[in-house]
């Protein structure tokens, strides 16, 4: 399409400067929490879970100490050979155990239903917001990047609430539970310990924040490099007709190494970053050994040896948790920034659809006591009218008024622009002052270079785009009273550029009408011309077709779009460049197809091969967007002007 | 074209560690340092306990505390320097395994490219290489790691008590079972869902190509629809397969908790009824360190037995691209010389591939004396493209023989041949950059003069000076802000300034008018009269002024003859002719020349 808007690839958004947690809004956790709150119930077992089988590691680890301490000793020192109590602390032990393990395995399997049901209500979310927004949206953000909002993005977010989640629960648990006990056990080894931990958080900070930042940098590069295979791939052939692959190899190393840079700085901080902790977790079992000691033998405070035996014990459990939570660092920034970015993608503008006035199926109209004007009929009053819940064929626009009136105008197809002026972005007009009008059953050609705003013209009829200024009225109705939905489904259109769906080949025709029966499906395949090669493929009408149709001939698709418009039976039909793919004799052949498909509709036809324009009621010459001549064939061509030149080949036509 | 042996994934792969080799050894020698430093740690921590704190022994706290704060300071450079290592190793595996594809997709023939789509080459050379990056950042690291703790934990721990390390040998294997029924369940649930997966990527993919389509027709809950239950697929295969990964840690547990509960029990029976001879309290404190951390090993082999398996695709993935030859080879001693633009073809047959019966081009026969101007015709699907593309040998014929000034092109050196044949493609593109440096492709030392003289062949000098930038103007990914008459008159510019022997038009002027096309014409047979040129058109007045014109029907060549011959006597071409000039008055027909 020429009218889009180029598509550079910038590196993928959000990612750009700092990304510490700090920098990244509160905003989106807190939204991101809100996903929860479906699941409340099931958090809450989750968390009464988390929280028993924490307090039977924390018990367990412990447990070899008070064996040792309780039972052990002073069973060597009394000389009693009594392990009665001794068992039943193991069988009390045990049982804790169990309720540890069958807890974890129930908030795992639970946590399951939470991450993988968050994450689909994120995607299908995301999925049907995007069908709501303008086509502007998708003309501004490359594939790629909205790509890459469903596979890395989400990616990124399941990790975290199906790992990272649980984890900071249990370790915040153990965390709490060891403190408590440190405190009442002794407060001056406990103060000694937060002392070391703190020493530990500067090494974390330091590290992790590396880390990031060279994520962050691994991130960018990489989608730097996949910009570049991307532009280079698809231009493969290029290449090797150029014999260009040296050049290639030599372009591409540059953005490889790059990667390369960032990605191996990237890993070093978060692989050393498990040993410093475990070791500096060491560290500090010695420093407590000996500060605690020397208290101890000096007899200070009444610290006892037993004690600082237990607190060797106590930081380690202490620490373990904290090491395991910073290992997740690196996972949270990373789903944070993902989940921004998709929570970017959720907050972008819908297509306003304010209209009010609806299509309706009419089973019976009694014109008798219409509003006519010029002897079109604009309105008629609701009591005359019957609708009808099946298609039948009629149509009418149905308008509620201001005054509580509910009239109905047939649907006729006439439509009309009064100084309509348009631009794709306020700083750069495309059309200018447009007026024109296609009465019900009229065929209008546009001709006109690239960028004259042919395109533009049929993309404000079905309201793709909404003018700048002017009107747009369509049986006499101005089209921002219609709704959206309505209005697109009065309009047929055939692009250029083929779009089909992977399917078969009959699906892709029913497109166009759900509702189409397979034999409405194969008369409308037949109007267009596309009923022969389809019985040449190998299952008929059941092919399947991949999307980007690649076992199709260009011609062939357009042929399929053509039976796609048909079936949907549209009164007005938008043809921009249809048959542009069709070689000029199948072209002749389905031109019978095409005048049957016209028959009785308004068409708006774009063409560059004037010889589809022709036998138009009107044409427009366009030109930097504007209408610089109109008339029939016979009459531009008289006119020696703009058309004569195209026709006569003296203008570039594209 | 001789089919090479299948040779294993991991011998293609291993061929990219190249210059990493050095790091991917030290990273698994420095991690087996580190966990020996490991295992030493407890049995240093139990003395300090039993011999410096319990006795309070301040001497022998300091003493065993410095061995200690020593051994963890090593220990702490061994990690950081494996950790280092590893990184290194797999970051540098991971850009010469992308060198390495890319490299040989620069290879690739026309007929390679065709067999793999350009987004699963760019799935390969992006998230594939990720994910074996990260596989192997765990082989060379975690890998060694957890069997080597296991081993050596286990040798520990039977110095320390035989008798009681028995019990958790006995709970290994049972582990061992447990968890690989696991991954047997979840490893196909894994693979279906990233089949899933794809489908998903698929209807968004479409749906944002085709989104004009679905607003059109306002299929906005169709397409939601269809989401959904791709959506809802992925979900239910994700809780069955998590779900059952559940199992993995209460398994582990489980075991864990059970051997730490019967190894207390027999070693406190031990203990008292030996009077602490035969095992000290110490000793039981390390010996439980030990078996939590074989389990833990365990664990983590299970885990990285579930990542190997979900990379184990992307490998092969990898491979398939990495294993792919290109069809075309050079000869082994080959002409460095085209003579002239005398193009034969003699019974030449060709297809796409070897299954498909019907051919594409069927016994084609054809002489082009050098110099000539030559139009190609023919309907949609008949072939005119695949014809021309066997001369500079993008693709190689099936039967037969293509020659180019005497000369089988298979003799040919294929970049000169691709020199002296400049082709502009159909689905032209053009790159990033300026105008000039996308010139600059056709000749990469080609003087200011050079370019201006093709461009103004081509038709594109005045459009291009009409930019404030004039040559050095910039041009989007795609061309995009030019439109398409401009990016196939920049196209052609490109391809005259390889100053061929040969060049073709592959229906590149489509969207060029008749006006500009005509100068065109005229201005290539005026300054580069011996080249011979190829045009396939759809429009008549393209080629109606050629020496020849070749009518091409569904592989086969239909007629050949020139305009007023072919007129005369040649059905299909009598159609389109017709077909392009109903309506018109015969004069105006005419006239358009």
């Amino acid at each position: 399409m020429a009218d889009r808007v180029p598509a550079g690839r910038p590196p993928r958004g959000g990612f750009a400067g700092k990304t510490d947690l700090k920098s990244l809004d509160k905003a989106v956790l807190k939204r991101l929490l809100s996903y929860f709150i479906p699941y409340k119930w099931t958090m809450l077992a989750v968390f009464a879970c988390i929280i028993l089988s924490a307090v039977a590691q924390t018990r367990g680890a412990q447990f070899i100490q008070t064996v040792i301490d309780d039972h052990i000793t002073p069973m060597l020192t009394s000389g009693s050979r009594d392990f009665g109590p001794l068992a039943l602390a193991i069988v009390q032990m045990a049982v804790l155990y169990a309720v540890g393990v069958v807890s974890a395995l129930l908030y795992n399997r639970l946590m399951v239903n939470v991450g993988q049901g968050i994450q689909k209500s994120i995607r299908d979310g995301m999925f049907s917001k995007m069908q709501t927004f303008p086509i502007s949206f998708f003309d501004t953000h490359p594939f790629g990047d909205v790509m890459s909002h469903y596979t890395n993005d989400i990616d990124t977010l399941r990790q975290m609430i199906s790992q990272s989640i649980p984890q900071a629960i249990s370790s915040l648990v153990t965390i709490v539970t060891v403190f408590v006990f440190m405190v009442a056990t002794d407060v001056v080894m406990t103060a000694f310990v937060l002392l070391t931990i703190a020493f530990m958080a500067v090494f974390i900070k330091l590290i992790g924040g590396r880390s990031g930042k060279y994520f962050v940098k691994q991130q960018s590069s990489l989608g730097k490099l996949n910009g570049f295979i991307e532009e280079r791939v698809t231009g493969q052939k290029v290449i090797k007709v150029f014999n260009h692959e040296q050049a290639n190899k030599e372009e591409f190393d540059v953005l490889n190494d790059e990667l390369y840079e960032n990605s191996s700085k990237a890993n070093i901080f978060a692989n050393i970053l498990f040993p410093v902790m475990g070791n500096l977790t060491n560290l500090q079992y010695v420093l407590v050994a000996i500060f605690g000691g020397a208290l101890a033998i000096k007899g200070v405070n009444g610290l006892t040896l037993g004690t600082v035996i237990a607190f060797l014990q106590l930081s380690h459990n202490f620490t373990m948790p904290i090491t395991q939570v910073s290992q997740q660092l690196n996972a949270v920034v990373m789903a944070l920034a993902g989940a921004k970015r998709i929570f970017d993608l959720l907050d972008e503008k819908s297509e306003e659809n304010e209209g009010y006035v609806t299509l309706a199926n009419i089973e019976t109209i009694d014109t008798t006591h219409a509003n006519v004007v010029d002897n079109d009929i604009v309105e008629i009053d609701e009591k005359y009218v019957r609708e009808s819940e099946k298609r039948t064929g009629i149509w009418a626009w149905k308008h509620p008024h201001g005054d509580g009136r509910l009239t109905y105008t047939p649907l006729r197809g006439d439509v009309r622009f009064y100084n309509v002026d348009f631009g794709y972005t306020p700083d750069k007009q495309v059309l200018h002052d447009i007026s024109l009008y296609a009465k019900p059953g009229q065929k209008v050609a546009f001709v006109g270079s690239t960028g004259a705003g042919k395109t533009t013209i049929t993309n404000l009829i079905n309201r793709f785009y909404d003018i700048a200024d002017g009107k747009i009225r369509y049986d006499n109705i101005n089209i921002n009273k219609i709704n959206k939905s309505d209005l697109r489904r009065s309009l047929g259109i055939v692009l250029q550029e083929v779009n089909l769906f992977t399917g078969t080949v009959m699906d892709n025709i029913r497109y166009g009408r759900l509702d189409a029966t397979d034999e409405e499906c194969v008369a409308a395949a037949k109007l267009a011309g596309a009923d022969g090669f389809i019985r040449m493929l190998p299952k008929g009408y059941q092919t399947e077709i991949a999307g980007s149709g690649s076992d199709l001939s260009q011609g062939q698709r357009q042929l399929l779009s053509i039976a796609r418009a048909a079936v949907a039976d549209p009164p007005v039909m938008i043809l921009d460049e249809a048959t542009s793919s069709i070689d000029t004799r199948t072209e002749a052949i389905v031109q019978k197809g095409m005048d049957a498909l016209m028959e009785g509709r308004t068409v708006f036809v774009i063409a560059h091969r004037l010889s589809t324009v022709r036998n138009a009621d009107v044409i427009m010459v366009l030109e930097h967007g504007v209408i610089v001549e109109r008339g029939t064939h016979e009459e531009l061509l008289a006119l020696k002007g703009r058309y004569y030149n195209l026709y006569t080949g003296k203008f570039e036509l594209d | 074209m001789k089919k090479p042996k299948k040779e294993s994934v991991i011998r293609v792969l291993s061929r990219s560690i190249g210059n990493n080799k050095l790091n991917s050894l030290l990273a698994p020698a420095f991690v087996s340092l580190e966990v020996v430093l490991e295992i030493f740690i407890p049995t240093l921590m139990a003395s300090l306990i039993d011999k410096g704190i319990e006795p309070g022994n301040m001497g022998y706290i300091l003493r065993q505390g410095g061995l200690m704060a020593l051994a963890c300071v090593c220990s702490l450079f061994c990690g950081m320097a494996s950790g280092y290592c590893a990184a290194k190793a797999s970051a540098g595996f991971a850009r010469n395994l992308r060198r390495n594809i890319f490299y040989n997709v620069q290879t690739f023939s026309f007929g390679n490219i065709d067999k793999f789509s350009t987004s699963s080459i760019i799935t390969r050379l992006t998230t594939d290489v990720t994910n074996v990056q990260n596989a192997y950042m765990m082989i060379i690291r975690t890998a060694v790691r957890s069997p080597f703790m296991l081993i050596f934990a286990m040798s520990m721990s039977f110095s320390v008590s035989v008798k009681l390390t028995l019990i958790f040998v006995a709970a290994v294997p049972i582990l061992g079972v447990a968890l690989f029924s696991i991954i047997r369940v979840v490893h196909p649930i894994f693979r279906r869902v990233f089949k899933t997966y794809d489908r998903l990527n698929e209807v968004v993919e479409e749906n944002l190509r085709g989104i004009r389509v679905v607003k059109a027709y306002v299929r906005e809950d169709h397409e939601n629809e269809k989401f959904r239950s791709v959506s809802g697929r992925i979900y239910d295969d994700f809780v069955k397969a998590e779900k059952t990964l559940a199992f993995n840690m209460p398994f582990m547990q489980t075991a864990v908790y059970s051997c730490l509960l019967l190894i207390t029990w027999f070693a406190s029976r031990i203990i008292v009824n030996s009077g602490a001879t035969e095992l000290t309290t110490g000793q039981l404190t390390s010996l439980i360190s030990y078996v939590t951390r074989i389990l833990i090993s365990l664990m983590m082999l299970s885990m990285i037995f579930v990542q190997l398996t979900l990379s184990r695709a992307s490998a092969d993935r990898i491979c398939e691209i990495l294993s792919e030859k290109s069809s075309l080879t050079d000869p082994p001693a080959p002409l460095y010389k085209v003579g002239n633009g005398e193009i034969v073809f003699e019974n030449v047959t060709f297809s796409y591939s070897e299954e498909y019966d019907k051919p594409c081009l069927d016994n084609v026969d054809l002489k082009i004396p050098s110099g000539a101007t030559v139009g190609i015709i023919g309907g949609t699907g008949s072939s005119k493209s695949t014809m021309v593309q066997l001369i500079p040998r993008l693709y190689d014929c099936t039967k037969g023989s293509v020659r180019v000034a005497g000369h089988n092109v298979r003799e040919y050196d294929i970049e000169v041949l691709r020199d002296s044949v400049a082709i502009v493609l159909q689905k032209n593109v053009l790159f990033s950059g300026t105008i000039e440096e996308n010139l600059r492709w056709g000749k990469p030392d080609a003087t200011d003069e050079e370019m201006e003289t093709v461009c103004r062949a081509a038709q594109a000098h005045d459009f291009i000076m009409s930019f404030p930038d004039g040559y050095r103007s910039r041009v989007e990914q795609g061309g995009s802000n030019f439109s398409g008459g401009q990016r196939q008159r920049l196209c052609i510019a490109r391809a005259l300034l390889k100053n061929p022997k040969i060049i073709i038009f592959d229906d590149s002027t489509s969207a060029v008018d008749m006006h500009t096309d005509a100068m065109i014409r005229r201005a290539l047979s005026q300054t580069m009269p011996e080249v011979t040129k190829l045009i396939i058109a759809q429009r008549i007045d393209s080629v109606k002024d050629s020496d020849m014109i070749i009518v091409l029907d569904d592989g086969k060549i239909d007629g050949i003859g020139t305009h007023d011959e072919l007129l005369e006597n040649n059905q299909i071409y009598r159609e389109v002719y017709l077909s392009q000039t109903r309506g018109n008055n015969g004069e105006e027909a005419t006239d358009n020349g």
